[in-house]
């Protein structure tokens, strides 16, 4: 029996009943220990295969690898998950385009070359595997950069920068043309490849704005898993294959997610044709009636209502308010009073932001609910505070066809009998347009840090 | 050295290597490899329409773990005997991928245990 192809395919087995565990809160530990486990029975399998002559370097990577792993995951803030998760994706892709380097190095390749025998096949994986890795690499670290806010890289808009994405892309599939037609510069032409393909990964995500960031990350997942299986192509490794595969195919679904909920294609957030910036000729007329409100207010308006609605954004996150959220919550339900949680799929940076920062502060995840659902019984709605969120609650996308946010699907907290807004000012949001929400006769603005105008609410509710 | 050397078998060592066959064998190899990728992605899909939306973060760390799998290559090309450069590059390849796979779980498992239901509340 070959041992080995056996563990292969039990892991494999594995990877997909750790999955299946995923599609439920309940069962979703349990999936991701089965996840682990089998990674652990892979890289054990990996270990015994014959070809592997020494251990000693390798064990003693994986430990440097695994205690560098372990300190970042505890050290993590769950505001900053979508940096840790950019920062990991790269470290997959780094390590596929470094693995197929290495067979290109290595004797097998080498000698393969010399007796005119290397596949066609191998080498066009090869050049896929060191493509799309540089790619995920610098790609996922310049996402970091952006998620981390480093000024040098805000707001970079260069002219050339098409042309030489193009430039750079006609490049390195010409190198990789090389590579398949002459098998003896295929090393050579590799590495050059490599280069080119880093900073072609710098240069497609460093234009990309912030609020975009959720489908830059579903997508660099999916790349790191097509790394992965590129590299099993190279390896005839089949685990490789499928559990890349499976990664792609996750990181692929999320980002049409993200897509259909900007209402916009693939190619217009990585190519960053987002119309119409800036419209401050007509955000004074849309704001000549904005009524604004004190803490003590609401406050007063949330003792009497009977149903709530929190519509989380990015500014929940940056303002870290979601314990005091949570202390809301808490006294409201207390009081009797129904509160419900109203979830954009791109609210915030990443896929799920907003559902991991309230289950960190405890709030049930049975409380947290999708746009559809939360639009359907909008009508019952009492009060609905929107916090640190924006162009995701604008009516414009509904009613103005030029608005460059036209047809994507909002939460319509204007249906509410009464909107407060916990906002700083009235700056527009990422799509860089005025939101006549805010002037609505039943919308009120709430001119606050979300965590601190939360904390005076909970305050005045205790002393009312 | 690894003690195990004798003992494990690989269905590759039953197949005469890829490169020794005739090219219409070659591309069946490459067939089969491609029908395990696309079937895998169909999989893939399956399983992950299913996830909701609130075990997105979760779903993207975790599988992101899971493309760690890279450091199966990793091992294989700094365990065997393919020179200094093939040798180190795997071995840098080994700590990343690690690094990968570790912190993906690990971070996961950390999200995962403050899903709470609605009871505890």
């Amino acid at each position: 029996m070959a041992l080995i192809d056996l563990c292969y395919l039990i892991s494999a087995v594995l990877f997909i009943i750790g999955l299946k565990g995923m599609t439920k809160p309940r069962t979703a530990v349990r999936g991701n220990w089965i996840g682990s486990l089998a990674m652990l029975l892979a890289i054990v399998a990996t270990l015994l295969h014959r070809d592997v002559v020494t251990w000693t370097g390798i064990l003693i990577s994986i430990a440097i690898g695994s205690v560098i792993g372990t300190v970042m995951a505890k050290r993590v803030q769950m505001t900053t998950m979508p940096q840790m998760v950019a920062l990991l994706n790269g470290l997959g892709g780094g390590g596929s385009f470094l693995v197929a380097g290495a067979y290109l190095a290595g004797k097998e390749h080498t000698t393969l070359v010399s007796a005119g025998n290397e596949g066609m096949d191998v080498l066009i994986a090869t050049a896929a595997s060191g493509l799309i890795g540089a790619v995920t690499l610098t790609g996922s670290l310049v996402a970091y950069g952006k998620l981390e806010e480093f000024k040098f890289l805000k707001d970079f808009d260069a002219p050339w920068q098409k042309l030489a994405n193009l430039l750079l892309a006609v490049a390195c599939i010409g190198l990789s043309a090389l590579m398949v037609v002459e098998p003896a510069w295929a090393e050579v032409a590799y590495w050059v490849m490599v280069l080119l393909a880093l900073g072609l990964g710098v240069l497609l995500v460093i234009s990309i704005g912030g609020a975009d960031m959720p489908v830059v990350i579903a997508l660099l997942n999916s790349y790191s898993g097509l790394a992965a299986s590129a590299t099993g192509f190279v390896l005839n490794n089949t685990l490789l294959i499928i559990a890349g595969s499976l990664v792609g195919a996750s990181g692929i679904i999320l980002t049409r997610i993200m897509c259909t909920a900007m209402n916009r294609s693939i190619w217009a957030v990585l190519f960053g044709t987002l119309q119409a910036k800036g419209k401050s000729t007509t955000s004074d007329d849309i704001y000549a009636n904005v009524k604004s409100t004190s803490p003590e207010e609401v406050a007063m308006m949330l003792e009497v209502a009977e149903r709530v609605l929190i519509v989380p954004g990015y500014g929940m996150a940056v303002a870290q308010a979601q314990h005091a959220v949570r202390d809301l919550t808490n006294l409201l339900l207390a009081k009797g009073i129904e509160v419900e949680f109203g979830i954009h799929p791109v609210a915030g940076r990443m896929p799920g932001h907003m559902n991991v920062l309230l289950a960190e502060a405890d709030i049930a995840y049975e409380r947290l609910k999708e746009m559809d659902e939360v639009n359907a019984s909008m009508d019952k709605v009492d009060v609905a505070i929107v916090l640190g969120a924006n162009d995701v609650v604008n009516p414009l996308a509904r009613t103005d066809p030029n608005s460059p946010i036209a047809g994507m699907p909002i939460i319509d907290v204007d249906r509410a009998r009464t909107v407060i807004n916990i906002k700083r000012s009235l700056s527009p949001g990422f799509a860089g347009i005025a939101n006549p929400l805010f002037a609505l006769d039943h919308s009120l603005m709430l001119y606050a840090d979300g965590k601190k105008a939360i904390v005076d609410i909970v305050k005045a509710l205790q002393e009312g | 050295m690894n003690p195990f050397i004798h003992q494990s078998y690989l269905l590759a060592d039953v197949l005469p290597p890829a490169a020794t066959l005739p090219a219409a064998a070659n591309t069946g190899t490459l067939m089969l490899l491609v029908t395990i990728f696309v079937v895998a992605v169909f999989v893939g899909v399956e399983i992950i329409v299913k996830i909701p939306p609130t075990l997105h973060t979760p779903l993207m760390s975790g599988s992101n773990a899971i493309s760690g799998i890279t450091v199966v290559g990793a091992i294989l090309e700094s365990g065997k005997d393919g020179g200094t450069t093939a040798t180190v590059l795997g071995l840098i390849a080994v700590i990343l991928a690690t690094i990968n796979v570790v912190g993906g779980f690990v971070v996961t498992d950390r999200m995962l245990s403050m899903f709470k239901p609605k009871s505890k509340n």
